[in-house]
């Protein structure tokens, strides 16, 4: 994971639930680069067709409420975003997030500080979000240690990978 | 409403203690817990790519494991058969016994529910967001997505944050006509959809003591539209009588205690509340019903199911009103009981008969119109009521249509006049 991440942000209100990001319709596709294809479609529709590898995503409270699908992460990782942030979030869509491994931060008032387009940068160490066109700024608290060693390994599944060899290796240790 | 600060530990930190073999824990802290009841519904297949991504070989505990297809069943579609094809070709390989599959089949939730899956005590996960549902047992049970689901597969444990807890103490008699939807739908108004996000929510007070399970369960479905990771009612003589002849594993009854810490409590007093409903396009936009009644609110489709209210006795109190009565003209009214077994009890009962013979249509039990995927959809500019639990832009389909979360009764009264009402006009 990188400790700054720099891209163009595409800003999203409040309470953007998953049935916005992907609609009940489309849960019976799990091929990601299927699903990519029709993420934002209620929230944000021409996202799917113009958003590049790298784009950040910056939303207001309670970001992706609702279900607990992980197709809504899973869409935005096949588009390549390369963070989230929000105001809040939903707890559910949170953990599938960093599980695939998107860096996703919690950063109160940094909605307010961007419009559709702006350049954003990230610094993951430093804990802070500044907007490269205006130059305003929000910081947040430093991921807890856990989170940061799931983001490092590149997700849950590598994490838990390691964590099985390890075993294998060393038979009898739990 | 204010918080407290004893010493002494909630519902949720002791059962967080006990999955993570620790003797104390606070809120903040991250436990290892291990599972006691991981549950999979079609979202499970995209658990089995993980699962064989992460190396792991075998289920590290296949009796704690039920798997209950619900969203598309039958299948209504290739890609629905095909998620389930994964599932089954996934529960013989790994050798897991407790499969719900077509016939035999319900809503995940109630599927748990009714077979005696989650005890008190449990630290129970599923791969939907209504898992909170199953807290009413006094439990700890939480929604998560297929990728952890696979490392709850491999490892039999998770992390989870102990959550803050917010107790909510409800007072006084419900008056006729009003349900546990109806305060739970109040205490959304309230709460919002953020005011419990990652927190656990606990019931209490001389209204829940009197509570039915299936009450229970109606009023913890709906935490999740707080965002709180569970919502609880501690183990009583109820949740006991409910749960002897059926429980799965062994019990372990926990309750907060009296000196226990809550970030907010919220008192509640049912005795002069009317019936409530959540208006388009938030379940947290709720306002009283006879107030939007006065605005003539006309229905093009009415839906009594979903994990929140589709049990036999929503479904008996919806046919009680319905007898004698016929669906409106122009109203389409779809009725899906919560399980296969709810089924039954409706066609034992004459409930199917009711609802078909007043112009109904009864359905197989699946999550149905609930959640846009299946059936019942809408179309743009329609307005639906139901008993379901969301009304987010799109959630049953257009993402204009107008959707109104009600009561079972107050859904029943809806199809019959063909616009929103207060079901104490015709009680």
């Amino acid at each position: 994971m990188k400790d700054v991440i720099e891209g163009r942000v595409w800003v999203l209100g409040a309470d953007v639930d998953t049935d916005q990001i992907i609609s009940g319709k489309y849960l019976t596709i799990i091929d990601p680069n299927e699903l990519k294809k029709h993420v934002f479609e209620i929230a944000l529709p021409e996202f799917a067709r113009e958003a590049r590898a790298g784009d950040i995503i910056v939303a207001d409270e309670n970001f992706a409420c609702g279900s607990s699908r992980e197709h809504a992460p899973q869409a935005m990782r096949a588009i390549g975003v390369g963070a989230v942030v929000a105001d809040s979030f939903a707890r559910i869509f949170y953990r599938n997030a960093i599980n695939l491994g998107i860096p996703t931060i919690e950063a109160r008032g940094v909605r307010q500080i961007f419009a559709q387009g702006d350049p954003a940068r990230i610094e993951m160490g430093a804990g802070r979000v500044t907007n490269l066109r205006t130059g305003a700024f929000v910081t947040f608290p430093p991921l807890p240690h856990h989170l940061l060693d799931l983001l490092e390994a590149g997700g849950l599944v590598e994490k838990v990978r390691s964590e099985l060899e390890r075993r294998k290796a060393a038979p009898g240790a739990a | 409403m204010s918080g407290t600060n004893g010493h002494g530990m909630t519902m949720a930190e002791k059962i967080l203690a006990r999955a993570g073999g620790l003797d104390h824990v606070v809120p903040g802290q991250i436990v290892e817990g291990n599972v006691d009841l991981a549950m999979m519904h079609e979202q499970g297949a995209q658990t089995v790519l993980p699962f064989h991504q992460m190396g792991a070989e075998k289920v590290w505990d296949p009796d704690r494991v039920v798997i209950a297809i619900d969203h598309w069943v039958p299948a209504s579609t290739e890609g629905a058969a095909v998620l389930h094809r994964i599932l089954r070709k996934f529960a013989a390989e790994t050798h897991l016994p407790h499969f719900y599959d077509v016939g035999n089949h319900g809503i995940c939730h109630q599927i748990l529910a009714e077979n005696g899956w989650v005890v008190p005590g449990d630290l129970a996960v599923g791969t939907d967001s209504h898992t909170n549902m199953l807290g009413a047992m006094g439990a700890v049970a939480a929604g998560i997505g297929p990728t952890e689901m696979a490392a709850v597969l491999a490892l039999g444990r998770l992390w989870l944050k102990v959550p803050p807890t917010i107790q909510i103490r409800v007072r006084g008699r419900f008056g006729r006509g009003v349900t546990a939807k109806d305060l739970i739908l109040r205490i959304l108004g309230e709460v919002k959809t953020t005011g419990a996000t990652y927190k656990a929510v606990e019931f209490t007070g001389p209204t829940i003591d009197a509570l039915s399970m299936p009450e229970r369960f109606t009023i913890c479905n709906m935490t999740t539209e707080m965002g709180a990771k569970t919502g609880m009612v501690a183990p009583d003589e109820t949740t006991f009588d409910y749960l002897r002849p059926i429980a799965k594993h062994a019990m372990h009854p926990l309750r907060s205690d009296p000196d226990a810490a809550y970030e907010r409590v919220i008192d509640i007093d049912v005795s002069d509340m009317p019936p409530m409903v959540a208006c388009p396009y938030s379940p947290d936009n709720v306002r009283p019903l006879p107030e939007v009644v006065r605005e003539h609110v006309k229905v093009d489709q009415v839906f009594l199911g979903s994990c929140t209210n589709a049990r036999i006795e929503d479904l008996r109190e919806g046919a009680a009103m319905m007898k004698g009565h016929t669906v409106a003209p122009g109203v389409r009214f779809i009725v899906s009981p919560a399980s296969t077994k709810i089924y039954q009890q409706c066609l034992t009962e004459g409930i199917i008969e009711t609802f078909t013979k007043a112009g109904a249509v009864f359905t197989n039990s699946s999550c149905s119109a609930c959640f846009g995927g299946n059936m019942g959809i809408l179309a743009p500019e329609e307005v639906c009521a139901s008993s379901s639990n969301r009304n987010f832009p799109g959630r049953m389909g257009a993402k204009e249509a107008r959707i109104y979360l009600l009561s079972p009764a107050a859904t029943v009264a809806a199809a019959i006049r063909g616009e929103l009402t207060d079901p104490r006009d015709l009680m």
